[in-house]
């Protein structure tokens, strides 16, 4: 693409610098919603621009605004910048180097709501970051920015970050909203959502950052431009995280609907020489295990295409490219064990499930496992399937699933000694 | 209220049940079991442990007509998701089609019981819970018959985890369900223990300090579905189905929780029949199925190798064994001289067939039949009591509770625990102390008044008075006014007996000036500090403020139950002046040191009888050890009164507490129509808990000995408030510096039936008084003070207490201290 319009640092030297940002336009936006747009204008232009979540589950977000009802207040806005997903790595670009876009993005946000305070919640580890943000605040506040009465208006906003504590689980929007009110990070039980009853019971609308990075650009553009990148059902532009067997691994921003075959060739660079592309993640380690065929990789990475084709979630699409030099049951032993360590435990299933697929996975992974044990396996992720609380438990079981049934051989080898 | 009914289908059987009904409940109440571990039906439904996936569908809407989609045959389409659901979690809906028995469902339940299995350590032979356990039943019944997790594969976690001294974790035993958690932060506010970590680590850990620090500890044990939490008091005591139960009444309180005593024989204890343990028994109108922790740990006085065991009679000044013959015939022959210069001292630990018989035998002999209580006012409970029909557990929007003076969660607990829930359905609550207490958090108005200013604040509601009155009286007094129903509660934090008196009777007054006399739900309780005071009220013992006078002036002295001269130094001085004292006890206290005869009694789990509770009703309890059991010659204390009754002609019954009954129904007409027979009756109550059920409720024993029966109304008119306003004393200040001290009441306090309980030992209050910092230190108070009662003076320790009001000091009751005054 020639010109970004997430991430602009690309293009923009300094733009984490607030007085660049606002010389190339930024805060404008903010400006002029606040001064001039009713908060209902923001919302329509934003569900007008068919922009989907980009946490994973690609929900349309002008309409998760929307559903917040006007009779209960206050309403939360609340960033999600857990980043957690193995394999994806695109908000804390954004948050490193473009973080006013995001954070004006959170502040049109909280406007088009009528939220008068907002948080980030950030994973443990990006505590540097959430400094810096909380710099950024600062700065916006003393820019006349954030605080009482913007503008001259009645709109008042504040902004305060939290960090987690390691847990991938509050990432899931109820968990983190436990995390944030203090509580042990477990889900929540669903209805009511948080639309209704989110943050403190109170009405809450949580978006991914790269989704908030969104809005600023199309506000200020208007949906219209917005829908001229990507597809008529997933517009837009989203970065795909390219990981794994690939020659440059790294943050690729590209219109919706770009193919798997350009996303690895033509910007990865390839696999390194002499090897194939064996399988593709795209969700990171939530992901159904996709083989790689020519049908495969002429799929276009939207969030119909990539399911109604090949039968996987695109998610937070985090390509992770796997290539003949993997033998897969180690993957998979790899993914368990993740989700195993990860479970929150609140549920039968995934607690007891991971924990047995994974004693299970460690048996094949080392050579000490009977022939049975790989239908053992894909009995006991079955056993999961579709009786979790939330959707942890339900990712702990897509890479099994498919990988035993994409790639029984490289089972079998493994069983076989 | 018209309560919207929902028709839905569950296993083909058409059902309808109010709406907003949990699909497992409407399946349990049309006798379909939905296994569960996590749902219990007191608490909210959290949906964690999956065991209760059913199929539901739904009938299809056409969203044009916003009417059902009809197949051919004309019923509406069902439409079933692809996925189980939650029957814990799910309302039902109109037209719902639910399905229990599917192969999928079977096979679902199997999978999540497998899963549960791999983890947990299957020692049932040694488990405390073997033998009535959920997780054991419901194996059984839908579990696989094998697993294929190895076992040597297993986890394993620490198994003898103190949550504090009361109760004990095994780590490999919990399945992670969370309802003893909920219990403790929805149901009874103590959120001391919780989970941590994640995944297979999730354990159940205490935040508090002491460990688990909540006096309904023992609850939890009731509800785990396993053996993971066990009370220090019957951890690998026996095995369930080793011991018999007997229904009984806690008679440490005012409420009188129905529970139950779990015996067997046991050779440690040479052959013979011990408690193992105290259960609650279900009683939907008193105490649910819970039990407070003294009500289920502070038995252990029965078996007190302390407890009197023969007649004693003073010789030469010395109490020494002698026969009951002795005994008998040498109290008949003082009550003969004494003639009517005598006086019957009672307490509340009493049953109605004791107070009974005492009270006839004292009025053969025109003696004086009085009443041992701090408080006072139970003459107007017996009028103003919401009448039969009335239940806490049925309080909701339009009710209004007013608590005065009391620390409910200390002087009644199970009421403290269901107004608690009576405000989360609805009811408003007012609470009037003189200090915080764990009530104020729940009431709409908490109004403060300094101790002393109990019956003018009550005074102030009165709408004679109401105007002028500070804003929060004013709204409180509204509040209450246009109350559709009224519940006034007293207790005696800070009162003596003639301010309890005095505050019994503007609270009646308000009840009658606000019209809420006669009304189901409407009505005077006292939180009094023994299971049967009220019972001692309707059987007309009264309290009197010149009980020492009156003991030192009489010929014989006959103290059942009570034991004044170890309370109160006064009442002590007294005491040891009468003409001749007789004691009948469980153990030699002050008062039976004192005595020239002392007859030994039996404790309630020995024998038959009946308590009438707080709430006026009147409940049995049955013997649950052999006769001749702990100690072979005592009796019951209604026999006492009856064999003496004999020699002197007077005709009482001695042998049956059933026909004793039968002399009050006839005598006093608001026991008229009780027999045991109606106090044994019982109805179907939700929800269902033990036996095949212990799954869905717990362990709590089903109720088949009896709910007892309400006392019937004695009222009338505005007559009920005589006698006329109580008089109260001044007390002389002894010193310029000297801090008023004022009596509160606690649930761990020293008394003879609880010290016995040595696990009880680390709860239980210190002897101290309690002052506040800043009033400490303004009167130089040091570690200890002097504590000064009718102008004699001994040491006591000084706890300093921010909850404590100013220029104050608190004593705790039956603490072996008593006081008016402290001085440095
Ligand atoms: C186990 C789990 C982990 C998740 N982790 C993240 C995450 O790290 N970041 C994120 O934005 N969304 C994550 N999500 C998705 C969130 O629940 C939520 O859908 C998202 O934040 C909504 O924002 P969006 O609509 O902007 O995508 C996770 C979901 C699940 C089930
Ligand atoms: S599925 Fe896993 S992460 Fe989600 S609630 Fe259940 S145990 Fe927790
Ligand atoms: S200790 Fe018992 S009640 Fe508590 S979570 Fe474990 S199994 Fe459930
Ligand atoms: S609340 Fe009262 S009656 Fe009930 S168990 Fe406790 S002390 Fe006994
Ligand atoms: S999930 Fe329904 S009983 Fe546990």
């Amino acid at each position: 693409m020639k010109e970004h319009i997430l991430l602009r640092h690309r293009d923009i030297p300094d733009l984490h610098r607030l007085e660049v940002y606002q010389k190339h336009g930024g805060f404008e936006t903010f400006r002029r919603a606040v001064t001039t747009l009713k908060p209902e204008e923001v919302l329509n232009e934003v569900k007008a621009s068919g922009l989907r979540g980009r946490g994973g589950a690609g929900f349309p977000t002008g309409v998760k605004w929307s559903f917040l009802p006007n009779n209960l207040w206050p309403h939360y806005v609340v960033a999600n910048a857990d980043e957690s997903e193995p394999g994806t790595f695109k908000d804390r670009e954004i948050l490193e180097s473009n973080p006013y876009q995001f954070l004006e993005g959170l502040m049109l946000a909280s406007y088009a709501v009528q939220a008068n305070l907002s948080y980030v919640y950030l994973r443990g580890e990006f505590w540097q970051i959430a400094r810096h943000l909380d710099a950024c605040i600062a700065e916006l506040e003393a820019a006349g920015l954030l605080g009482e009465h913007l503008f001259g208006t009645d709109y008042s906003l504040r902004i305060y970050t939290h960090l987690g504590a390691g847990a991938y689980i509050c990432g899931e929007e109820t968990a983190l909203l436990e995390s944030l009110e203090g509580k042990l990070g477990q889900p929540r039980l669903r209805p009511p959502f948080p639309a209704v009853y989110g943050l403190f019971g109170k009405p809450t609308v949580i978006n991914n950052v790269e989704t908030l990075a969104n809005v600023p650009p199309i506000v200020e553009r208007g949906a219209s431009w917005y829908r001229t990148y990507g597809t008529e059902k997933s517009p837009g532009v989203k970065i795909f995280c390219l990981s794994g067997c690939v020659n440059h691994p790294g943050n690729y921003e590209l219109p919706l609907g770009t193919t798997f075959r350009e996303l690895i060739f033509e910007y990865g660079g390839g696999v390194p020489a002499g090897r194939k592309v064996k399988a593709i993640m795209a969700a990171g380690a939530s992901s159904s295990l996709i083989a790689a065929d020519e049908n495969a990789l002429d799929t276009p990475m939207d969030y119909e295409s990539v399911q109604e084709k090949l039968g996987a979630p695109l998610g937070s699409a985090s390509v992770i490219v796997i290539d003949d030099s993997v033998n897969i049951a180690w993957l998979v032993s790899k993914t368990i064990e993740f989700f195993k360590h990860e479970s929150c435990g609140k549920c039968t299933p995934c607690r007891e499930g991971t924990f047995w697929m994974n004693r299970i996975a460690q048996r094949i992974e080392h050579g000490k496992s009977a022939p049975e044990d790989v239908q053992l396996l894909e009995a006991v992720a079955s056993q999961i399937q579709n009786k979790c609380l939330c959707a942890l438990g339900e990712f702990s079981i897509m890479a099994v699933l498919s990988g035993i049934q994409k790639f029984r051989t490289d089972f079998e080898a493994k069983v076989n000694g | 209220m018209v309560v919207k009914m929902v028709s839905l289908t569950i296993d083909g059987r058409a059902v309808a049940v109010p709406a907003g009904t949990l699909v497992v409940d409407a399946a349990k109440k049309a006798g379909i079991d939905i296994p569960v571990f996590c749902y219990h039906p007191k608490l909210d439904p959290v949906g964690m442990c999956r065991q209760c996936l059913v199929e539901i569908g739904r009938p299809l809407i056409d969203r044009a007509t916003n009417q059902f989609i009809l197949d051919a045959d004309g019923k509406p389409k069902i439409s079933f998701g692809p996925k189980l659901e939650t029957a814990c979690t799910t309302p039902v809906s109109e037209g719902m089609v639910v399905v229990t028995d599917s192969d999928k469902v079977v096979a679902a339940r199997k999978d999540v019981l497998e899963f549960i299995l791999t983890s947990h350590p299957l020692d049932c032979p040694i488990c405390d819970k073997g033998g009535e356990c959920p997780l054991q039943n419901l194996t059984m019944r839908y579990g696989p018959p094998v697993s294929r997790f190895l076992f040597d594969e297993k986890m394993h976690l620490a198994k003898h985890v103190p949550l504090g001294e009361l109760i004990y974790l095994d780590r490999e035993r919990c399945i992670q369900c969370g309802r003893c958690v909920r219990f403790q932060s929805e149901l009874v506010d103590d959120p001391v223990i919780g989970f941590s970590q994640r995944g297979r680590a999730l354990q159940i850990v205490t935040f508090s300090n002491p460990g688990f620090d909540s006096i309904w500890s023992g609850n939890t044990t009731d509800i785990c579905p396993v053996g993971a939490l066990t009370t220090a008091d019957f951890r690998f005591g026996a095995r369930p189905w080793e011991m018999n139960a007997s229904a009984s009444i806690c008679n440490h309180c005012a409420v009188g929780c129905n529970l139950t005593y779990n015996v067997r024989r046991e050779a440690k204890a040479g052959g013979k029949t011990v408690i193992k343990r105290v259960m609650p028994r279900q009683n939907e109108m008193v105490n649910e199925i819970w039990l407070c922790d003294k009500g289920r740990l502070a038995y252990h006085y029965m078996e007190s190798d302390q407890r009197l065991e023969q007649p004693l009679v003073r010789k030469g000044g010395e109490l020494v064994p002698a026969g009951w013959d002795e005994a008998l015939n040498l109290v008949t022959e003082k009550l003969r001289s004494a003639g009517n210069r005598m006086v019957m001292l009672v307490g509340g630990r009493l049953s109605n067939e004791d107070l009974f018989n005492l009270g006839e035998l004292t009025e053969a002999q025109g003696g004086q039949k009085l009443l041992y209580s701090y408080m006072g006012g139970g003459d107007l409970v017996s009028r103003f009591a919401p009448p039969k029909g009335s239940n806490l557990g049925e309080l909701g929007a339009g009710s209004v509770v007013l608590v005065v003076a009391c620390d409910l969660h200390q002087e009644a607990p199970l009421w403290w625990l269901r107004l608690k829930q009576a405000v989360k359905r609805g009811a408003k609550l007012i609470v009037a102390s003189a200090r915080p207490t764990r009530l104020d958090k729940f009431a709409t108005h908490v109004v403060r008044y300094a101790y002393g200013e109990e019956t003018r604040t009550v005074a102030a509601f009165l709408p004679v008075n109401v105007a002028g009155a500070p804003q929060v009286i004013q709204s409180a007094a509204k509040t209450l006014t246009e109350a559709e129903d009224l519940i006034v509660i007293y207790g005696s934090d800070g009162l003596y007996l003639e301010e309890s008196t005095a505050l019994a009777r503007t609270c009646a007054e308000l009840l009658l000036k606000t019209n809420h006399t006669g009304k189901v739900n409407s009505g005077l309780l006292a939180a009094w500090q023994n299971g049967n005071l009220q019972g001692g009220w309707e059987l007309g013992f009264r309290t009197v403020p010149d009980l020492a006078e009156r003991l030192e002036k009489a010929a014989l002295v006959w103290v059942a139950a009570a034991d004044p001269a170890g309370d109160d130094p006064a009442l002590a001085k007294a005491v040891r002046r009468t003409g001749f004292l007789v004691v009948q006890e469980l153990f030699l206290t002050e008062t039976a040191r004192m005595a020239d005869v002392v007859f030994p009694v039996l404790v309630n789990a020995e024998r038959e009888g009946s308590y009438t509770s707080g709430e006026r009703r009147v409940q049995r309890f049955y013997p649950a050890l052999p006769p001749k059991g702990i100690v072979p010659e005592a009796r019951p204390d209604f026999a006492i009164p009856a064999l003496v009754g004999e020699k002197l002609g007077i005709e009482l019954e001695d042998h049956s507490a059933a026909l004793v009954m039968e002399h009050i129904a006839a005598k006093f007409a608001a026991f008229a129509g009780i027999n045991y027979q109606r106090l044994a009756e019982v109805a179907e109550q939700w929800p269902p808990v033990g036996g095949s059920d212990l799954y869905y409720g717990g362990t709590s024993y089903l109720n088949r000995q009896g709910l007892g029966v309400t006392l019937s109304d004695v009222l009338q008119g505005e007559s009920l408030l005589n006698p006329a306003p109580i008089q109260t004393t001044q007390r002389q200040k002894p010193s310029a510096d000297a801090l008023p001290v004022y009596p509160i009441q606690l649930l761990y306090d020293r008394g003879t039936t609880i010290l016995p309980s040595a696990l009880l030992h680390e709860r239980l209050v210190q002897p101290a008084v309690w002052v506040h910092p800043t009033t400490a230190a303004e009167h130089k108070l040091q570690s200890k003070a002097r504590l000064i009662y009718e102008g004699e003076a001994v040491e006591v320790a000084v706890l300093l207490s921010e909850q404590t009001p100013p220029k104050v000091a608190l004593l705790p009751r039956s603490v072996g201290l008593l006081g008016y005054w402290l001085e440095a």
